[in-house]
């Protein structure tokens, strides 16, 4: 193998595991800045300017704590599972593409980790497997309420899972790849209004898949999933403190209790991600590729180092919409979130599946 | 040595690692995280032999979908510690036989007939490709592909009607008779 593809991957991944790291511990000032203007309150300002350095102070406080292990634990599967909830959420966003190639040193670097022809298979493998890490906190803390807890949340998170799957069917339909990339490359080259009027140069299919019909529906089915995959109100039914204490957590101090909740903001950022991969155009956005704008005839492009720039833009657009959803919606009851989940969302995902199967057919024409 | 035999050699070991772990594991919970290593190494292996879209099947089917309920039934019963002996009267010893008779088997091809490896040709680089198994799964393999997913909507169903609460179809029996 050559040795500089190699120093090429470890970079990459090492930057990514950055990018991820530091935008879970931005995501919680957002979180907490933007819920205390919903709020109409001040939140964290004394650490740094506008308290920007919180998250720091958070995280020194954190190391400084004593960690306990409950009386009774299974000690090894106790320390094992804040690992399998972080890992999942992070080796998630391998195969998210961050933006088309650009040469760097004299060579042509993707910017992504991988893009891999089972994308979309690889993102429902990955959240297949980060239930272990929660039901395993809840098993091996000997703990009545984390045991509950992890219950609760593996079970919504198994239910939740299938509409998810589902709601991925309408963009893999429409790109007709199981590819990130090419999902991506389907939606256009950002002047998505443009070419939603269908007056696009060249009969490239284009748009955000969030502009079609079935793209819709999906995106709202899988906003709606992904909420609850990643434990989020109005379906924190882990954390519901006034039944469950913590939930499965309860018994995690210092470090251990960091990396939940490093895994839940980092999921968070994963599922965003891949949400305005899938639905709102990915990296794409005018000037990544070589487009024209609209009604005045300038050509700009192709600028792929935009790419990151604008999924950012994106991930923290839907972080906020995440965050605002927090604000607004009451916890739902743990038996209407299951009944939710079957008897509502996952007939609806099936049926915008068939709706999907007609929409392609119609504009897109069978191709057999 | 390449680097794909040294990734297989190191996969083996934590793949039958993982299966004796499950074997001799005294705790049931234990035995079910061990099978699910051993199912992901697995998977890493159909990586190894060009079938990502295989690998990522039994990730989500195996160590994804099965395995969680099987962790969740172990756990709800409460059945994860072993009694210290078990009841396995004859069929240690008939184990023990077959086990040898497997290991001799695979000796004598490995062995004996010899030189198994070079007679694998390995897979073309767009060999299993999901579209390629969409395409055999409704073209070639059409009726056998409905078949089998009828045969699980049956089993599904089977399953929800066994579970179903009696108590109620026995109420509104009842009141459909008064």
């Amino acid at each position: 193998m050559d040795i500089a593809v190699l120093i090429e991957w470890i970079a990459k991944s090492a930057i990514l595991i950055f990018i991820l790291l530091t935008g879970f511990a931005y995501t919680t000032y957002y979180e907490r800045r933007l819920l205390a203007l919903i709020q109409n309150r001040v939140g964290p300002n004394r650490a740094g300017p506008f308290g920007l350095l919180q998250p720091v102070a958070d995280g020194v406080k954190l190391i400084f704590k004593e960690e306990l292990t409950p009386a009774g634990a299974y000690k090894a599967i106790f320390l094992l599972s804040p690992i399998l909830t972080m890992v999942p959420a992070l080796v998630i966003m391998a195969v998210v593409p961050w933006g088309e190639s650009i040469n760097l040193f004299g060579r042509e670097i993707f910017l992504g980790l991988t893009d891999i022809n089972v994308g979309v298979l690889y993102l429902l493998s990955i959240a297949s497997i980060s239930v272990y890490g929660i039901v395993l906190a809840g098993w091996s803390s000997n703990n009545k309420y984390a045991m509950l807890g992890g219950i609760r949340s593996s079970a919504q998170m198994i239910s939740y899972e299938l509409a998810l799957g589902l709601a991925f069917v309408p963009s893999i339909m429409m790109a007709g790849s199981l590819s990130l990339l090419d999902i991506v490359r389907q939606q256009g080259d950002g002047f998505y209004l443009w070419s939603l009027l269908g007056i696009i140069e060249g009969g490239q299919t284009g748009g955000w898949f969030i502009f079609t019909i079935p793209g819709l529906f999906g995106a709202a089915i899988f906003y709606i999933a992904m909420l609850a995959e990643v434990n989020r109100a109005p379906f924190d039914m882990p954390e519901a403190e006034q039944e469950l204490t913590a939930g499965y957590h309860t018994e995690y101090s210092g470090m251990k209790f960091a990396l939940f909740f490093m895994g839940e903001y980092i999921k968070m950022i994963a599922v965003s991600a891949i949400f305005s991969t899938l639905f709102l155009g990915g990296f794409s956005g005018p000037g990544v590729y070589e487009s024209t704008i609209p009604f005045m005839g300038i050509t700009i492009g192709p600028w792929p180092i935009l790419g990151p720039i604008y999924l950012g833009l994106k991930i923290v657009a839907s972080l906020g919409l995440m965050i605002w959803i927090r604000a607004t919606f009451p916890r739902l009851r743990y038996d209407r979130l299951m009944g939710f989940g079957w008897k509502v969302l996952l007939p609806l995902a099936l049926a915008n599946v068939f709706l999907t199967a007609i929409w392609v057919i119609i504009f897109q024409g069978f191709t057999g | 040595m390449s680097t794909d035999v040294i990734l297989f050699l190191g996969l083996a070991a934590v793949a039958i690692g993982a299966a004796l772990g499950m074997l001799f594991s005294r705790n049931a919970v234990y035995s079910a995280l061990f099978l699910i290593l051993n199912f992901a190494t697995v998977a890493v292996f159909y990586l190894l032999l060009g079938a990502p879209f295989i690998a990522m099947a039994q990730v989500t089917v195996y160590a994804g979908a099965i395995m969680v309920l099987f962790l969740f039934v172990i756990m709800l019963l409460g059945a994860e510690e072993l009694r210290k002996r078990g009841k396995l009267g004859w069929q240690q010893p008939l184990a023990l036989l077959l086990g040898f008779v497997l290991v001799a088997e695979t000796a004598y091809l490995v062995f004996v007939r010899g030189d198994l490896v070079s007679q694998i040709v390995p897979a073309a680089a767009d060999y299993g490709t999901p579209k390629d198994i969409g395409i055999l799964l409704f073209d070639n393999y059409m009726l056998p592909f409905q078949v089998v997913a009828v045969l699980l909507l049956v089993a599904m169903i089977g399953a929800i009607v066994l579970t179903k609460d009696d108590r109620k179809i026995e109420r509104k029996t009842s009141e459909e008779k008064a």
